[in-house]
């Protein structure tokens, strides 16, 4: 046991993993938030888009030198609320759409890279993430989003619930829900950009799914989904960054191992909660 | 003053008009039930109603102190809630208006969960109810939403006889006792005769508005049920 807390004791003399702790833990506790609603709204699929636009933004950002967060931000921004649109408007095609635009992203982005004097190594730092490419501007930047993402969710909590739960009579009380909708994609393109570099662009979307389907298993109210979820999330990312650290993994594939083991747990748990 | 007034309105559904130059006025305390066949526009007519379509002629307006966005409104059911994460307190909860709750608003969404019997299953899980319990925490719903109006859309559809009675007894209670206006939409004409104090009959091929006595002995009453209660 000792031996376990002298390992974490030398992993986090390390500034960069705590770095990378920091801004990881502040992204799944949003991205854990965040999902839930996306997944009941049945919203996956733009998350998982989204992290592609913003793997294609990132590749062109640093092929042209340019600061890769004021690139991302504004480009998967954009992506969300056009993925919105079309899910909404284009019902039958909005999945197949979404699938495009994610190839697409992924294709010109790794042109981008190979054409740039970028080497493999750098696509693959972008595609399945590196917990040394956090700087502390990107812990700052973090924290200021974790604070927006929870005080908005805390004030917009109960309309949130009602604009998922039934949309259509949440509009004829006259909420905005366009404007929710907004807001949604909004937060979650700032959370999958942020996350993006520790998780990796392919892996950044089981960060919004997992903890929300996880939760789900076991708890039967929105409230007790949101908490669960979050602390599912959170709890997930640690014992992911441990166990990478200690047995040498890529971070962000080890943090969805551990999500997936999180949900197979609580799917057991669930179904003999059922059964009794 | 009228609380819903349509003058003229013509509504569409992708494009093509289904509800025609419908004059209509839903005044206070009535008891209005809106029939007619399968899409002959009962559905784009609420979605006019409650104000979340256009008409593409004519106008609707509301009055004696009704604003549109405080019609209690209970939509057909749904499948996609069936395995929403939401305990019974926060369905009927999310009818109410504001960011936060308070201890009024709390005691009234208590009272009105007692009022529909369903207080007992308050933290119970929403999705895990039976279907007539169902539609009484989202009329609790409505009734958070609402102090005139309840806009009731087929709310017996799939339910059994015996659970069917029960929520026509419960949307009469409300009317008689709590002095609200019903217009409800229904499939169920010989319901609609025995509840409602007047009826609009929906039709491609024109609309009747009247009370039931006068639907029994119009055209079209009488070419929907084909004389069947017409001995009653």
């Amino acid at each position: 046991m000792n031996n376990v807390f002298e390992m974490l004791g030398k992993m986090f003399s390390y500034h960069f993993m705590v770095r990378a702790a920091v801004v990881g833990l502040l992204v799944s506790l949003c991205a854990a938030l965040l999902g839930v609603s996306l997944v009941l709204k049945r919203y996956s699929m733009i998350g998982d888009g989204l992290s592609h636009v913003g793997f294609g933004s990132l590749a062109v950002a640093s092929a042209l030198g340019l600061a890769p967060m004021a690139v991302s931000i504004p480009v998967v921004m954009a992506s969300a609320v056009l993925l919105l649109r079309l899910s909404g408007r284009a019902k039958l095609k909005g999945d197949a759409l979404i699938a495009m635009i994610s190839a697409a992203s992924l294709a010109v982005g790794v042109i981008v890279l190979s054409l740039s004097d970028g080497t493999t190594g750098d696509v693959n730092n972008y595609l399945f993430g590196s917990v040394l490419a956090m700087t502390g501007e990107d812990v700052w930047l973090s924290v200021a989003l974790a604070a927006v993402v929870l005080v908005l969710f805390v004030l917009f909590y109960r309309k949130m619930f009602a604009v998922t739960f039934d949309e259509t009579f949440a509009r004829a009380t006259g909420e905005k829900v366009e404007g929710y909708h907004l807001l949604l994609a909004c937060l979650t393109a700032l959370t999958i950009v942020l996350g993006m570099r520790v998780m990796g662009a392919m892996l950044i979307s089981s960060l919004i799914i997992f903890p929300a389907l996880t939760a789900m298993r076991v708890c039967r109210s929105f409230r007790s989904v949101t908490i669960c979820a979050a602390v599912v999330s959170v709890a997930c990312f640690m014992l992911g960054l441990c166990l990478s650290y200690l047995l040498d993994t890529p971070t962000g594939a080890s943090v969805v191992v551990v999500n997936v083991l999180a949900f197979l747990l609580f799917w057991v748990i669930g179904r003999a909660r059922e059964r009794a | 003053m009228a609380l819903i007034t349509c003058e003229k309105a013509t509504f569409a559904y992708e494009g093509m008009p289904v509800v025609k130059e419908l004059d209509l006025t839903v005044e206070k305390g009535q008891y209005l039930c809106i029939v007619g066949e399968n899409g002959s526009g009962k559905s784009t007519l609420v979605k006019g109603l409650l104000g979340l379509l256009r008409p593409v002629g004519g106008r609707v307006f509301y009055g004696d102190g009704l604003k549109q966005t405080q019609i209690g409104y209970l939509p057909q059911r749904n499948d996609h809630q069936t395995d929403f994460p939401a305990s019974v307190w926060e369905v009927a909860s999310s009818g109410c208006r504001g960011l936060w709750m308070n201890a009024t608003k709390r005691k009234q969404i208590k009272e009105l969960l007692e009022l529909l019997g369903v207080a007992h299953l308050e933290k119970r899980s929403f999705a895990r109810l039976s279907g007539g319990q169902q539609q009484r925490v989202l009329l609790a719903r409505a009734l958070c939403a609402t102090t005139s109006l309840l806009l009731l859309d087929e709310p017996v559809a799939g339910l059994d006889p015996v659970v069917t009675r029960e929520m026509y007894d419960a949307i009469r209670m409300l009317h008689k006792e709590r002095g609200l206006t019903v217009v409800m939409i229904s499939h169920d004409v010989q319901a609609a005769m025995q509840e409602a104090d007047h009826i609009l009959h929906l039709s491609n091929s024109g609309s009747f508005y009247g009370t039931p006595f006068e639907y029994r002995h119009s055209d079209l009453g009488l070419a929907f049920f084909g004389g069947c209660c017409c001995h009653e």
